[in-house]
C-alpha cells in the first residue's frame, strides 16, 4: 500500500478505487534485475519487493494474488530463443520470473492483447491495466474503466485491488473532448490504423469523438485504430459514435461538454498520414516483414497465411507473426504454423521486435502493417520501416522488395 | 547592496504543487514538447532517443528535468525507474501535465517534483539556467544562466 499512498499522493487523487481486474508485468525479468538484487538473494519476493513495489525492504509475497491477475507481454518466445537471439542469460532469467509469477497466482498470458487471449473486462469493471493498447481497448471498447498503469502500480494493485480513484475511474473525465469527422470512408485495417494515427497526432492525451463515414468496426479494426491513437498520442479512450458503448450518439459522448476543437479527416490528411508513417524509408529492399502488432488474431494469421498461398518467401527475407500463446495454440491446431514455416516464416509469441529489441541480423529495412510499430521501431532499432497493408507486408517477404502505394 | 543581495534579487520564484517531497537544485534541461518514456528514452545513459524530438540525442541523467509532461507506452515509470537503479535519472523534475506515467515515474524515481506551478516552468527557465526545486515548501527557484 505504500507505494500506491505515495502514487496517490503524486496525482493529487483523495481515494482509492477497488479494481478487479489486474494487467501487469510481474515475473519480468532480465539478468540486470537478478544481479541487481542479488544482495537480497534475487528470489522472486526480493524482486518483486525491491523492483516491482520499489519497496526499501523485502517483504513476504502472497501466493495469491487478491484479484484476477495477469501477466503481459514479455522479452522472448521460449519456444523459439534461437529466431529472435536470446541469450542463455536472458532465457534463463525470464523462466524464473515466469515460474514466480505462477507460484504467486499470475495468468501468463504473454501478449499485448489479452481481451484476445481470454481477459476481457465487463462494462464498468474497474481494472488496473498497463499496455496502452490494452488500456484504450479496455476503456473505449469494453467500457471497463483504468488509467494507464504501469509496472509498480499494477503490482501493487494485484496484492490490494486497489489504485487512485483519479483520471478515468471517474465519469465526469470520460466525456470526449475533441470532435473528429471522419469524411474520407474508413474501411480496412489499414485505413483504421491510419485514422487512429491521425487521431493521435491531432488529440495527444485527450479524448476524441469520432463521427462520420465508417462502418462499425469488429475487434481487430479497434485494435489497430487504438493502437495508433496511443503511439502517436497518448489517447486513453475513444468515442465512436454509433459504435463504442459510451457513445449511442455525438452529444451523448460529450456529456455536459462541448468538443473543444473539431478536426476533419478527409484525403489530404489520410494521405499526409501514410506518407507520415512511410517518412523512415527509402530503400525498397526489404529484409524483415514483422506482422502481428498489437498480437494478432487468428483471423489474421489466417490472412497470411491465404496471401502466402503455398510460395516461398525470399531468400533476403524474414517473415515474423507474433501472437499470444493462446491464438497459437489454436494456429498450431488449424495448421497455420506449418504454413508460415513451410513459407520459410516464423509464428512467435509472447513478444515483438520493439519490446524484446530484436530483429534479423543485419535488417536495415522493415515492412509493417501496424502503425504502432512503424512508430517505435525506426527509434528503436535505428532501421527504415514502411508500412503498408497485410498483402504489401506480405508480398514484401516473397519479392524481398517493397511494392506498397498510398491507397 | 552586496554582491549577494543583488544575486537574489534575480531570483524568479515559482509555487506549485509537490508531487514528490524533498529538495534539490541544479542545471535545468528544458523541452516544451512531451517526453516518451519506454522506446523514447535510454536508461543507460540517460538519453532522448524518440526519432523526431527536440531533445533526441541529449541525456538529462543530473539535471533538473523541466518538460510538458510524459507519453506513449505505459512502461513509462519502468524506464525511468530503471534509469535511477542505473543512476542516470534527472535531479529533479518539474511539468506542466498531470497523467499517470509522470506520477507513477516521479514516485518511483524519487526525486523532488512539483506541478500545478503560478507561472509556465517552459516560459521562464531556459536550458542551463540554475534552478532549485524545493518540494516539500513547494517553491522554486531560477537563477538565470547569465546569473549564477
Amino acid at each position: 500500500m505504500e507505494l500506491l499512498v505515495r502514487y496517490a499522493e503524486a496525482l493529487g487523487a483523495e481515494r482509492f478505487v477497488d479494481v478487479t481486474n489486474v494487467a501487469g508485468v510481474p515475473g519480468s525479468w532480465t539478468p540486470y534485475l537478478i544481479d541487481k538484487y542479488k544482495d537480497a538473494g534475487s528470489s522472486y519476493d526480493a524482486i518483486f519487493s525491491l523492483y516491482d513495489l520499489d519497496s526499501d525492504e523485502v517483504v513476504p509475497i502472497p501466493q495469491q494474488t487478491v484479484v484476477h491477475s495477469c501477466q503481459l507481454q514479455g522479452g522472448y518466445d521460449p519456444k523459439h530463443p534461437d529466431v529472435l537471439g536470446a541469450s542463455p542469460a536472458a532465457m534463463d532469467a525470464l523462466r524464473q520470473g515466469e515460474e514466480g509469477a505462477v507460484d504467486h497466482g499470475v495468468e501468463i498470458l504473454k501478449t499485448c492483447a489479452p481481451y484476445l487471449a481470454g481477459n476481457v473486462p465487463a462494462f464498468g469493471e474497474h481494472c488496473a491495466w498497463m499496455e496502452s493498447s490494452a488500456v484504450i481497448y479496455c476503456n473505449s471498447v469494453l467500457g471497463a474503466r483504468t488509467n494507464v498503469e504501469g509496472r509498480e502500480s499494477t503490482s501493487a494493485a494485484m496484492l490490494t485491488g486497489k489504485v487512485p480513484d483519479w483520471g478515468l475511474h471517474q465519469m465526469e473525465n470520460r466525456y470526449g473532448q475533441h470532435l473528429i469527422e471522419v469524411e474520407f470512408p474508413v474501411e480496412s485495417i489499414m485505413d483504421w490504423g491510419m485514422l487512429g494515427y491521425y487521431a493521435g497526432q491531432m488529440v495527444q492525451e485527450d479524448i476524441p469523438v469520432l463521427s462520420g463515414r465508417f462502418s462499425r468496426p469488429e475487434v481487430m479494426r479497434h485494435k489497430h485504430f487504438g493502437a495508433a491513437a496511443a503511439s502517436s498520442g497518448g489517447v486513453e479512450l475513444y468515442h465512436l459514435a454509433g459504435v463504442t458503448p459510451e457513445a449511442p450518439t455525438v452529444e451523448e459522448a460529450f456529456g455536459p461538454k462541448k468538443p473543444v476543437r473539431s478536426f476533419k479527416y478527409g484525403a489530404a490528411e489520410r494521405r499526409a498520414i501514410y506518407d507520415d508513417l512511410n517518412s523512415t524509408a527509402t530503400d525498397t529492399n526489404v529484409d524483415f516483414v514483422m506482422l502481428g502488432c498489437p498480437h494478432a488474431a487468428l483471423e489474421q494469421i489466417e490472412e497470411a497465411c491465404r496471401l502466402l498461398d503455398g510460395r516461398k518467401i525470399s531468400g533476403n527475407s524474414d517473415l515474423w507473426i507474433f501472437t499470444s500463446r493462446a491464438i497459437r495454440a489454436e494456429a498450431e491446431a488449424r495448421g497455420y504454423e506449418e504454413v508460415i514455416k513451410a513459407a520459410g516464416g516464423h509464428l512467435l509469441t509472447d513478444t515483438c521486435p520493439a519490446i524484446g529489441q530484436t530483429v534479423p541480423p543485419g535488417t536495415k529495412v522493415v515492412a509493417l502493417d501496424s502503425a504502432k510499430q512503424t512508430h517505435y521501431l525506426p527509434a528503436i532499432m535505428g532501421i527504415q520501416a514502411w508500412f503498408g497493408s497485410t498483402e504489401d507486408c506480405v508480398n514484401a517477404a516473397i519479392t524481398g522488395r517493397w511494392d506498397g502505394k498510398a491507397p | 547592496m552586496t554582491t549577494r543581495e543583488a544575486k537574489d534579487a534575480t531570483k524568479i520564484v515559482l509555487h506549485g504543487r509537490k508531487v514528490v517531497g524533498g529538495c534539490a537544485e541544479g542545471e535545468a534541461l528544458v523541452t516544451s514538447q512531451t517526453i516518451s518514456g519506454w522506446g523514447g528514452v535510454n536508461a543507460n545513459d540517460g538519453t532522448i532517443v524518440e526519432t523526431r524530438h527536440e531533445l533526441r540525442g541529449v541525456s538529462f541523467a543530473g539535471k533538473v528535468l523541466v518538460f510538458r509532461g510524459a507519453k506513449g507506452s505505459s512502461g513509462w515509470s519502468g524506464t525511468f525507474h530503471n534509469a535511477r537503479l542505473r543512476g542516470t535519472a534527472p535531479i529533479a523534475m518539474l511539468f506542466n501535465e498531470m497523467t499517470t506515467k509522470v506520477a507513477l515515474g516521479a514516485v518511483v524515481m524519487r526525486i523532488p517534483s512539483m506541478t500545478e506551478l503560478d507561472q509556465d516552468p517552459l516560459a521562464l527557465i531556459e536550458t542551463g539556467d540554475w534552478v532549485k526545486v524545493d518540494a516539500d515548501n513547494g517553491v522554486v527557484e531560477i537563477t538565470k544562466r547569465s546569473e549564477h
